[in-house]
């Protein structure tokens, strides 16, 4: 499989979080498109790391065809803690205005 | 057609629909669960990728727990349907439209690239979980460790955040 594929993959999920972060209103569904744009990321992340896998540079260095998949591991364990908070900060919000929605977080502005 | 590219088709097709119809599915139950199947789909690319431990992770973390505690806020709101307000339906063309070129521009910059660099889907044994926790408890010991702080931090933040104020 070409590197061609997984790229245009990527691109399309990581582009439908950014429309879903654009069109829709509810704030879980906006905090769920972010983890899908996370997601994304992390599959091309280990695509590239596989094309480079049989490089030369990959027998030089023990460690060179795993770093990706480590990074890959430490971007999951921070979503997780993102979300624990994030979560929190959405339950608060309802908690102050009754909805999820958005729009009617502007009282900040003032 | 070898095995592999039609199971990539195939999961791709899954990941992208699911997605799509993540976004525009009314109730928030019905947005998670998709969301579960996105993550599915990916997990199914990382076997694909023969990176069995992150697969694995993947569905632990992101399908079972992350997806589990969005699930759980939902239902301890009691949010309906028809709680999301009437929308504007200029303002969510004009989002479509821009996101829809974004993807234009990126994927037509990324086909311009003529030559192939193939992925090299079924070799290598870094993905596997022995190779990987030697590289994680002997190189990546430190951020390991300091990862667990940060949960400690996560977990009393949200704590403090979530508790009511006397």
């Amino acid at each position: 499989m070409d590197i061609k594929a997984y790229i245009a993959l990527s691109l399309t999920l990581f582009t439908i979080g950014i429309i879903g972060v654009l069109v829709r209103r509810n704030a879980i569904i906006i905090f769920m498109c972010v983890e899908l744009m996370l997601n994304a990321v992390n599959l091309l992340l280990l695509a590239f790391s596989k094309m480079h896998a049989m490089s030369p540079a990959a027998k030089a260095l023990p460690t060179y065809a795993s770093d990706a998949q480590i990074f890959v591991f430490f971007i999951m364990v921070v979503a997780a803690a993102e979300v624990s908070v994030g979560l929190a900060i959405i339950v608060l919000l309802y908690r102050n205005t009754h909805s999820v929605d958005v729009n009617f977080l502007n009282r900040l502005k003032n | 057609m070898s095995i592999t590219t039609l199971a990539f088709i195939l999961l791709s097709v899954m990941a992208v629909t699911c997605a799509i119809m993540m976004i525009t599915s009314k109730s928030p139950v019905n947005s998670i669960l998709w969301l579960i199947l996105v993550f599915f789909a990916i997990s199914g690319h990382y076997v694909l990728l023969n990176a069995q431990f992150l697969a694995i992770v993947n569905i632990i973390v992101y399908a079972g727990a992350i997806m589990v505690l969005f699930l759980f806020v939902v239902m301890l709101m009691n949010l309906n349907a028809d709680t999301e307000p009437v929308k504007n339906y200029r303002l969510q063309l004009i989002g479509v439209i821009s996101g829809g070129s974004l993807l234009l521009v990126l994927l037509s910059a990324i086909m311009k690239v003529k030559e192939q660099h193939p992925v090299q889907m079924n070799i290598g044994d870094a993905g596997l979980v022995k190779s990987l926790g030697m590289t994680l408890f002997k190189d990546y010991v430190l951020p390991f460790e300091i990862s667990s702080v940060l949960f400690l931090s996560a977990m009393i933040g949200a704590v403090i955040i979530g508790k009511k104020e006397n």
